[in-house]
């Protein structure tokens, strides 16, 4: 991890700035980060300032507290008020708003059993810990979480632990890649794609990119310079477009075909409600039938309720990058971090809670 | 004794009566607790005091390099001092879950004992209570501390003016990425330990060494960046600071990489800052380096005249604003 600091160095950041500029030559370049590291991390450097004026940043459904449905929302809220059952979640969901502003930490506030874990495997220890009980983890994220909760699933399965079962809210970043650039309104250029979710993926899903619709899509790290080298690598295939890996040192291009077989043998691909993008054809991950005894929406009879959209919220037209946070007109009016109204106020990587904390109203 | 607490230790009876010899008045040893009155008589107060109370409430109990018991001392003791006052005396008041071991008490009440010798500030007062299982979380400490105030114009949150320099006193995010880190069962984070360190001296050589100054603060929940916004806020200045001089040891910014935390945000229990005009800084620095807890003790930034917010110029030499901390810092999830 020490090497990292070569990657925030401001000389080599200014000589990327400069061959960026360079490179673009005056042409505009609208790209879309889909990875709420990303979003954070570009904020919290500070590089977001340092962008030439021709760069249009769009921070995209890449945090999974945002993308979450509101009906998933709504049907962990209910689930959380059942009798005999601990609901275990990652922190960020205890705060999202669902219909009627309720949210998992007034449920908990008003009894409910829900606890904060920070992996599934908790989840499991919980449920170890509380045989009398119905142990729920609530799975949401990517490509990068969802193995872990696979290997968490077989584990349950190898010891046979009965009284865990896991609500998979999993999304896949290739079909909602496709979903926004189906839309040309959308009018995104290229795409930042993910580093921790191309660990597990590689290069190949994203192909389509560059093939199919003639935007490149650059995979990049998280430092400073590593964001500053996938713009210009970016910038330079704007003509030719193609996917590249400009994260090498964490990203094999042919991903991580280990955590790819688990995800397989645990989960398949299914349809799934995005919040902004509405249901996308297999972009989520199902218990396969053989972990059906383990799968919350079969064993425990979860349905996902219709849900209006909540009054006035624009989150996901944020998530598509058709506007910025400050032109919802609830941005730091009616939501804000404390009372969020929408999700993406709520997560610290949603777009919203990122403009609100960095940037000057 | 029994090996573990019984709701009777509670009862203000015998047993009660024990806990309180066997256990606290052994270790806290001093003649004012030891006259085992209602109330502690302090007859040698003088001048303007400053009281403040607190109460801890941290899970785990202990964690690398403290406990809740050294915290309960270090966090009053410091609060008191942050006023320009020198701590004098603690009281202390214990809620704790019936079935606690008492060897853990014991151990807590220890750690107790020693933080508040090494601050020098005896703990004159008490009181315990046994609640039924369930009731509170093992064990809940407050402590309140009485100080004298030796400064003519105590130091406040509000006095921050422009031409100011800021100073901490060292590297930020210690606590509270090691509180995490034991909380959560971590075990990557084999190198950081609490901060968790009595300033009462400390500050005692910075008011002797340049005399008043305009805020003293210990960034403690909310961190460093949530508690400069507070002082830009209640001073209405700007204040801007330089990422790359503020420290954070290796070993944090590394484990807040990977849990995608913010450092500038995590607790501290063992640092101040001090914010004085310009002219005294390098005084006020030479001070603090000379306890063993300022010893990393560096100036971060000024403060400007403008809109009360703090601006951070990153380490790329990019600006973002520093909020306050909204809820919880949760590490990232994908």
């Amino acid at each position: 991890m020490h090497s990292e600091k070569a990657y925030q160095d401001p000389d080599l950041c200014r000589a990327l700035l400069q061959r960026l500029k360079n490179t673009l030559d005056g042409r505009s370049l609208r790209f879309m980060e889909v990875c709420g590291t990303h979003t954070v991390a570009i904020f919290q450097s500070g590089l977001r300032s340092l962008l030439p004026t021709e760069v249009t940043h769009l921070s995209g459904p890449g945090c999974p507290v945002c993308v979450t449905h509101d009906a998933e929302v709504a049907a962990f809220l209910d689930l959380a008020e059942r009798d005999s059952l601990i609901l275990a979640t990652f922190g960020d969901l205890l705060r999202v708003p669902g219909p009627g502003g309720r949210s998992l930490k007034h449920a908990k506030a008003m009894g409910a059993r829900v606890e904060m874990v920070y992996s599934p495997l908790d989840a499991l220890r919980l449920a170890m810990a509380h045989p009398g009980d119905m142990v729920v983890f609530l799975g949401i994220g990517f490509e990068t979480t969802a193995p872990a909760v696979a290997a968490t699933l077989r584990t349950a399965r190898e010891r046979g632990i009965g009284n865990f079962c896991v609500f998979s809210l999993h999304k896949l970043v290739p079909p909602a890649l496709r979903t926004l650039l189906e839309d040309t309104e959308n009018n995104i250029e290229a795409f930042l794609l993910p580093g921790h979710v191309s660990t597990i993926l590689g290069v190949e899903p994203y192909a389509f990119l560059a093939q199919e619709y003639h935007v490149p899509g650059v995979i990049g790290g998280f430092e400073p310079a590593d964001i500053l080298l996938a713009l210009c690598r970016m910038a330079e295939c704007l003509q030719k477009p193609s996917v590249v890996n400009a994260y090498p040192r964490a990203v094999d291009n042919a991903g991580n075909s280990r955590a790819r077989a688990l995800l397989e043998e645990v989960f398949q691909p299914s349809d799934a409600l995005w919040r902004g993008l509405g249901r996308i054809a297999q972009s989520g991950l199902a218990l396969r039938p053989q972990y059906a005894d383990m799968d919350a929406v079969q064993r425990l009879g979860i349905s996902l309720p219709h849900v209006p959209p909540l009054p006035g919220c624009r989150c996901g037209d944020v998530l598509k990058g058709r506007i910025a946070p400050p032109q919802c007109p609830l941005f730091a009016k009616k939501c804000t971090p404390s009372e969020p109204v929408g999700p993406c106020m709520v997560s610290t990587e949603g777009s919203c809670a990122a403009y609100y904390k960095y940037t000057e109203r | 004794m029994e090996s573990c607490l019984l709701l009777d230790a509670g009862s203000g009876g015998r047993a009660s009566q024990r806990l309180v010899k066997q256990c606290f008045l052994q270790q806290f040893a001093n003649p004012l607790l030891e006259r085992m009155d209602d109330a502690a008589l302090l007859a040698d107060l003088k001048g303007a005091l400053a009281m403040s109370t607190d109460s801890y409430t941290v899970t785990p109990l202990f964690f690398a390099g403290g406990s809740i018991g050294s915290l309960a001392v270090h966090g009053t003791v410091n609060d008191v001092s942050m006023l320009g006052a020198r701590p004098r005396y603690l009281s202390c008041g214990f809620i704790l879950e019936e079935g606690l071991p008492l060897e853990t008490l014991e151990q807590v009440v220890a750690d107790m004992a020693v933080a508040s010798r090494k601050a020098n500030v005896p703990i004159v007062t008490g009181d315990t209570k046994v609640v039924p299982r369930g009731a509170c979380d093992k064990m809940f400490i407050n402590t309140t501390g009485i100080g004298e105030i030796f400064t003519a114009n105590p130091p406040s949150g509000h006095n921050a003016r422009p031409g100011d320099a800021v100073l901490v006193s060292g590297a930020v995010g210690d606590h509270g990425l090691t509180i995490m880190g034991s909380r959560e069962g971590l075990s990557f984070l084999t190198d950081v330990a609490t901060d968790s360190a009595p300033l009462n001296h400390m500050v005692a050589e910075i008011l002797a060494a340049v005399g008043d100054v305009h805020v003293l603060r210990d960034p403690t929940r909310g961190g460093l960046a949530t508690t400069l916004t507070e002082i830009a806020e209640q001073s209405q200045v700007g204040i801007e600071l330089d990422e790359t001089s503020i420290p954070v040891h290796e070993a944090v910014r590394n484990g807040c990489s990977f849990l995608g935390l913010d450092p500038l945000y995590l607790a501290n229990e063992g640092k101040c800052i001090c914010i004085l005009p310009e002219a005294k800084a390098a005084d006020a620095l030479a001070a603090m380096r000379r306890s063993p807890y300022g010893q990393e003790a560096v100036c971060v930034g000024r403060v400007v005249a403008g809109r009360p917010q703090v601006t951070l110029r990153t380490r790329i030499g990019g600006q973002r604003l520093l909020g306050m901390l909204e809820g919880a810092q949760l590490p990232r999830i994908c």
